[in-house]
């Protein structure tokens, strides 16, 4: 069973995540994008661990974790990665419901949820270059493991490179979105590798 | 006796509160004045850069907000996902609606109609049928 202090330091991990690759993601939003999902991932993700630290409001559950992460997100970020990831942690939660603990079936199912509510709200599909294309393999691959979800993701990222792009800013470049890896998705696999480091023990 | 009229407030979201605050003037000043219609905007991130901010929306719908329902346009990307996202958290005051509409046509088309005394359904439809006017 996973519990409270799981959530936390998923959060937690994937906050020092985005602190080390937020110059990375900036790189990769440079040629498609508006060169900012680095810093805006960053200034969300900061305020995710302050208003995790706060204690106000008082996080009781998993699910109340990732539904306060969830509303900072969408709160901070300032780009559309806010909603989108904002959705993905707040939808997860509240699948979560109150419980005090939750086992992996449940976190599993939950993080489905999560990503059908992104899929939905940005209205992509896997091949359409965007995170959706880390999200689905990687939660696919929950059901063997946190570390080959966190690897089915990286995977992912990695094949949006031929793709072009079919949502958001950079579908505006048509073919010239092909050849460069996409920053949601590639943000999306460091979000799944700090779940997958978290239930390992390594942070 | 029936209660005052009041009219369906219109929020602008834009990536730049400058291109926010432009298309309300314009739309208000197309409207004749629309002195009845409260327009609020929602321009970039709230320190002066380009982007959304979730913080400005909830405010200037919770501004325009006068019972009869508030309609947003919302221009591009971010600014369109998270005025999505703050309806379905219910953030944002009961009958707010994200109109599916051209940023700037649909919001001259909204405060005209909002101004003559429209609904909030046909505030919509306004905004929608600058869809149908085609340039080319």
């Amino acid at each position: 069973m996973r519990d409270t202090d799981f959530f936390r330091r998923w959060m937690d991990t994937a906050t020092a995540a985005v602190e080390r690759e937020a110059d990375r993601l900036t790189e990769l939003d440079s040629p498609i994008g508006d060169a900012d999902h680095g810093s805006n991932l960053l200034r969300g993700f900061m305020a995710v661990r302050a208003a995790l630290a706060a204690g106000e409001p008082a996080v009781a559950s998993p699910g109340e974790v990732l539904q306060l992460a969830g509303r900072t997100l969408i709160s901070t970020v300032g780009g559309a990665s806010g909603p989108l990831y904002g959705t993905l942690l707040r939808r997860t939660g509240k699948e979560l419901g109150d419980a005090a603990e939750v086992s992996d079936d449940a976190l599993r199912e939950a993080l489905y949820a999560g990503v059908g509510a992104v899929a939905q709200l940005g209205g992509a599909a896997p091949g359409d270059k965007t995170m959706l294309d880390a999200l689905v393999p990687g939660v696919a691959a929950l059901g063997t493991s946190y570390r080959a979800a966190a690897d089915a993701a990286e995977e992912g990222a990695r094949a949006t490179v031929p793709l072009q792009a079919r949502k958001g800013r950079a579908s505006y470049l048509g073919e010239r979105s092909i050849g460069h890896q996409d920053p949601g998705a590639t943000s999306s696999a460091l979000l799944l590798n700090a779940l997958a480091e978290v239930a390992e023990g390594a942070a | 006796m029936s209660a005052p009229r009041t009219c369906v407030g219109i929020v602008l979201v834009s990536h730049s509160a400058r291109v926010a605050q432009s298309v309300a003037d314009l739309a208000r000043g197309l409207a004749g004045g629309a002195p009845s219609v409260r327009v609020g905007v929602a321009g970039g991130t709230g320190d002066g850069g380009l982007g959304t901010s979730a913080e400005l929306i909830v405010a200037a719908a919770r501004e325009v907000d006068t019972g009869a329902g508030v309609a947003i346009l919302a221009d591009l990307g971010s600014s369109v996902l998270t005025v999505k996202s703050l309806l379905v958290d219910g953030e944002l005051p009961d009958g707010s609606r994200l109109l599916d509409a051209p940023f700037l046509e649909g919001a001259v088309g909204a405060v005209v109609a909002a101004s003559a005394g429209a609904r909030l359904d046909a505030v919509e439809a306004a905004a929608a049928e600058a869809y149908k006017y085609r340039k080319g």
